[in-house]
């Protein structure tokens, strides 16, 4: 902790809008409050949560350190949430609306990083900027510091509406029907703190894009997604309502296919507000929007909208933001030029410019991304990146749900010395927006949740991808890989075309890292369609698995044949076949290297993620069970494939059962034949004792069985067929979690 | 001086990557032989120039550091030090200087020629001539102490934006 914080508050009065500073104020005194014991873990939780300021990995206090599982000894006993320790490092997420930065907010961050992170600023797929390893009582002073340069962090995280993206181009991209930053940003600000977005079940996310077909904002994995749309023209929008990614994810549904511009900002108050009314509150597993929409449908969903939005109190802040809005337009710093000696420059240069320079649509510029690996850059990089945006453009900075940063707005004819400052600073990367440049959320890293190390494998992916020739290789260096560390999908794994989220097995007493492999997954057309689960291979096996995937596509693609197309045309059980050999465990005893994770020698374990029992004992004839049920939802799949519904939702159905019972016999010995005796005895037995309940999610995966066992012998649409897979292959990871958990050791002091 | 951070500068040449400090980190947490508690190892091999790999701990972070491409032991002091915070920082980069050359068995080896010391906070440590002068004499009976008066070079930070650092390298 530091010792200038109290020095911040008097140092930077006036310097802060007056709204937010009172916000922060506030927030410093309910620090204070939990401090003496005023105030309720849970409540504080969300206080802080609503402000950006997240949990981070062992906060609660106990960390496998390899050897064994001991109690992090800090020496106060406060807690800032249930179960998180005061001392635990956290974790700091800063609301970046749109991904719009200048000059001086790039060189805050880096004073941030410096003096309470870890050195890194690190670049979200929401393109908003997090620091790790924070000190709960540093961050007032950090959310002061931000607030003098324009920033806040308020609901950043939390059951909010979270940072609006817009696909980081919008303004100069060939494509767009119009520039949407001026709308995003009049959306981040009218719903910020609005009294109608603060009782939410969970999370709400936006996002704009400037055109239908590129992927640059992804609006169908979100809440509410709006693509720029000139009819007549009038300016306004095709609207997307309920995606999200998750667990299982949703593609948005079409809304309307033209909202005129003025009614933007009252249909989004008008869709939070039936959204915290009729949103699920209590369970947070089902209170996301998408799950509104489908328990109400789409028509009804929309009736009460538009009822709402007649109830609606008229707003001037609703259009006094589009005067003038055609004209407002970012300028740039310096005139346009024309880079003409192309061929003189060094090879290194003519490959950077090839992925990582965009031809704005105004002649003479480009658009500049400067690629991060694992969306890092150091305090260092951001003093000469503001530099470079001071020189060069107008600090027209944006960050990228890719991870990256881009620089709008540089003249042609500067780009050799744009490529020349950002090498002197190791922020010339090649390969932007190429197999190279992967995606991957925090994982195991700091994420609470992380299964497997997403960011180990993506860099490992990143480093093997450009020594193995993918990156020149035509087919393939423009497909894009995605990691997450768990199911919760923060890295975007199911709209990758390799996408990976991390799962654990169990072999002979021993746990490993592994990856679910998702194949297929659609980018184009705005996130589109999601990939399904191939199977898991061990998390060290992943990149020669991705190789042999590779290697097939480039060998056997048609003429102009996708890889959404390929993967399609083989089907998942020819995949699977390639990869079946990689998928087989050695036993501890022969092999250990697969039982730790990239970048992390430890000895395995999900242990210290939540409080377990020992077992201790050798689980093959569960191992056995399990396989075969993780093969019946693989065997729906292909079902499913062949576009038999009923047999796809059977065999779905069936491998959940298999796998409760599998779970059943070992723990308790039972054997149970009927159906409903095996969820009746999974009820009581794994449900009602909270043994099978994840630390996250709580029982949400149980409930996936028990529902799918309610709607036995009913008929499924194939919408509904294609979720109980899903569902059924997420209960199948909870099986294996759940043995996880109890066999993993006690901590020791 | 508060939030006082030293770094101790590798000899050229090292043998070893960066990311090979992971295991040794991991293993320094195992035997809990430090006087911090230590919580996590952290990576950023991958960033150019960056801060390399971290043994994060509640007090203090130690890092294989990479900063300005130059390979060093970090000791990064977080919470507060009764007594003398230079040389409370100072012994430990110390020590765990010692520590690596002995896990890396003579591929890695420290200078003791020079030594970086930055105040880690810019509100009380701010990189002005005030502040400059506030904690010069301290840091130059410190310097006096590690390579004799009158026989190091002094450097600070020409970029205001940077943290006040002071660099000391023994001229003879
Ligand atoms: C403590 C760590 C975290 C927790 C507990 C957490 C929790 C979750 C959960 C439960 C979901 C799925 C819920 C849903 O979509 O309905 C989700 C999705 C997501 N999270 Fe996180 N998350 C964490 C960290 C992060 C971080 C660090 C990032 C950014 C890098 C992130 C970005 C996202 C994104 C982009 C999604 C995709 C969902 C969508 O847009 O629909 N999360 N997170
Ligand atoms: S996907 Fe899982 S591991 Fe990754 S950040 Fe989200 S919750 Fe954490």
């Amino acid at each position: 902790m530091k010792a200038s914080n109290s020095q911040w508050k008097d140092h930077l009065v006036g310097k802060i809008e007056p709204g937010l500073a009172s916000e922060i104020d506030a927030f410093d005194s309910e620090i204070a409050l939990k401090k003496q014991g005023k105030m309720e873990d849970k409540v504080f939780a969300e206080t802080r949560l609503r402000r950006g300021a997240y949990g981070q990995r062992y906060d609660n206090g106990q960390r496998h350190d390899g050897l064994e599982s001991r109690r992090l000894a800090y020496a106060n006993p406060n807690t800032k949430g249930p179960t998180t320790l005061w001392d635990a490092p956290g974790m700091q997420r800063i609301k970046i609306p749109f991904g719009g930065l200048n000059a001086t907010q790039l060189e805050v961050m880096a004073e941030l990083a410096e003096e309470y992170s870890d050195g890194i600023a690190h670049v979200t797929t929401r393109q908003d900027i997090q620091l790790h390893f924070i000190h709960i009582e540093d961050t007032p002073a950090i959310m002061r510091r931000l607030g003098a340069a324009g920033i806040t962090t308020r609901e950043a995280c939390g059951n909010t509406v979270r940072n609006v993206t817009a696909c980081p181009l919008s303004g100069v991209c060939r494509d767009q029907a119009f520039d949407v930053t001026p709308y995003a940003k009049a959306a981040a600000y009218f719903l910020l703190g609005h009294p109608d977005t603060q009782d939410f079940g969970r999370k709400f996310k936006i996002a704009f894009s400037g055109c239908g077909d590129n992927p640059c904002a992804l609006v169908r994995i979100h809440d509410l997604g709006c693509v720029a749309k000139v009819k007549d023209g009038q300016r306004g929008f095709e609207v997307y309502v309920g995606g999200g990614l998750g667990t299982v994810p949703y593609v948005a549904k079409l809304y309307t296919d033209f909202l005129p511009q003025e009614e933007l900002l009252p249909l989004a108050q008008a869709m939070t507000r039936v959204f915290a009314r009729l949103g699920e509150k209590k369970n947070r597993n089902t209170a996301r929007m998408k799950f509104l929409v489908v328990k109400l449908g789409l028509d009804e969903f929309k009736r009460l909208v538009e009822e709402e939005r007649k109830l609606l109190t008229p707003d001037p802040r609703w259009t006094s933001y589009l005067d003038g809005i055609e004209n407002e337009q970012e300028t740039p710093l310096r005139d346009p030029g024309l880079l003409q000696i192309e061929n003189a420059q060094p090879e290194d240069f003519r490959a950077w410019r090839e992925t990582n320079v965009y031809a704005q649509r105004q002649a003479g510029y480009a658009t500049v991304t400067v690629a991060l690996p694992l969306g890092d850059l150091t305090a260092d990089q951001l003093r000469a990146l503001a530099d470079i945006a001071r020189n060069y453009v107008n600090e027209t900075v944006r960050t990228t749900v890719e991870q990256n940063i881009v620089l709008r707005w540089v003249s042609e004819s500067d780009l050799p010395s744009v490529y020349n400052d950002l090498k002197a600073v190791g922020l010339h990367h090649a390969g932007a927006g190429t197999i190279t440049d992967t995606v991957a959320c925090p994982g195991t890293d700091t994420c609470k949740l992380g299964i497997s190390s997403s960011r180990g494998l993506a860099g490992e992916l990143r480093m093997h991808m450009a020594e193995n020739g993918a990156a020149g290789n035509e087919a393939i260096k423009n497909l894009r890989i995605k990691v997450s560390g768990c199911f919760n999908s923060c890295g975007q794994h199911h709209i990758a075309d390799l996408g990976f989220y991390g799962v654990s097995r169990n072999k002979g007493g021993f746990a490993a890292p592994h990856f679910q492999v998702v194949l297929g997954g659609q980018w184009t057309e705005n996130a589109g369609s999601y990939g399904l689960a191939i199977g898991a291979v061990p998390s060290k096996r992943v990149p020669e698995a991705a190789d042999r995937i590779l290697a097939r596509y480039t060998k056997e693609r048609t003429e102009g044949e996708s890889f959404q197309a390929f993967i399609r045309r083989i089907g998942k059980a020819e995949c699977k076949k390639m990869l079946e050999d990689l998928m087989v465990m050695p036993l501890h005893s022969e092999d250990t290297s697969l039982y730790s994770d990239w970048h992390d020698p430890r000895e395995y374990t999900t242990g210290d993620m939540g409080i377990g029992e020992c077992a201790g004992e050798v689980v093959s004839p569960l191992e056995f069970q399990m396989t075969a049920s993780e093969r019946e939802v693989f065997e729906a799949q292909l079902a499913f494939e062949a576009g038999d519904i009923p047999k796809a939702s059977k065999l779905a159905y069936d491998s959940m059962a298999r796998a409760a019972t599998a779970l059943l016999v070992w723990h308790k010995s039972f054997y149970i034949n009927s159906p409903d005796g095996v969820v009746e005895a999974f009820r009581k037995e794994f449900h009602d004792t909270q043994l099978f309940f994840d630390p996250f999610a709580g029982g949400k995966f149980a409930h996936y069985y028990f529902h799918a066992h309610e709607l036995l012998g009913q008929e499924r649409t194939a919408e509904s067929a294609h979720r109980l897979i899903e569902e059924a292959q997420l209960f199948i990871e909870a099986c294996h979690s759940c043995v996880g958990r109890m066999t993993a050791a006690p901590v020791k002091g | 001086m508060e939030h006082v951070n030293i770094k101790i500068f590798a000899e050229p040449g090292a043998q070893i990557s960066l990311d090979e400090a992971i295991p040794v980190f991991h293993r320094w947490i195992q035997k809990r032989d430090l006087p911090e508690l230590l919580i996590d190892v952290t990576d950023y091999s991958h960033v150019i120039a960056g801060p390399g790999v971290l043994l994060i701990g509640h007090e203090a972070n130690y890092s294989l550091d990479n900063a300005r491409n130059e390979l060093g032991v970090l000791y990064n002091r977080k919470a507060k030090v009764e007594g003398d915070s230079l040389k409370q920082a100072y012994d430990a980069a110390l020590t765990a200087a010692q520590r690596l050359e002995q896990e890396f068995d003579g591929k890695l080896k420290f200078r003791h020629d020079e030594v970086e010391v930055t105040l880690n906070d810019r509100m009380l440590h701010p990189n002005t001539e005030a502040g400059w002068n506030a904690v010069r004499g301290e840091l130059e009976q410190f310097f006096d102490g590690l390579f004799e008066a009158g026989h190091y070079s002094v450097q600070r930070p020409t970029d205001p934006r940077e943290r006040l650092w002071v660099r000391a390298r023994r001229t003879n």
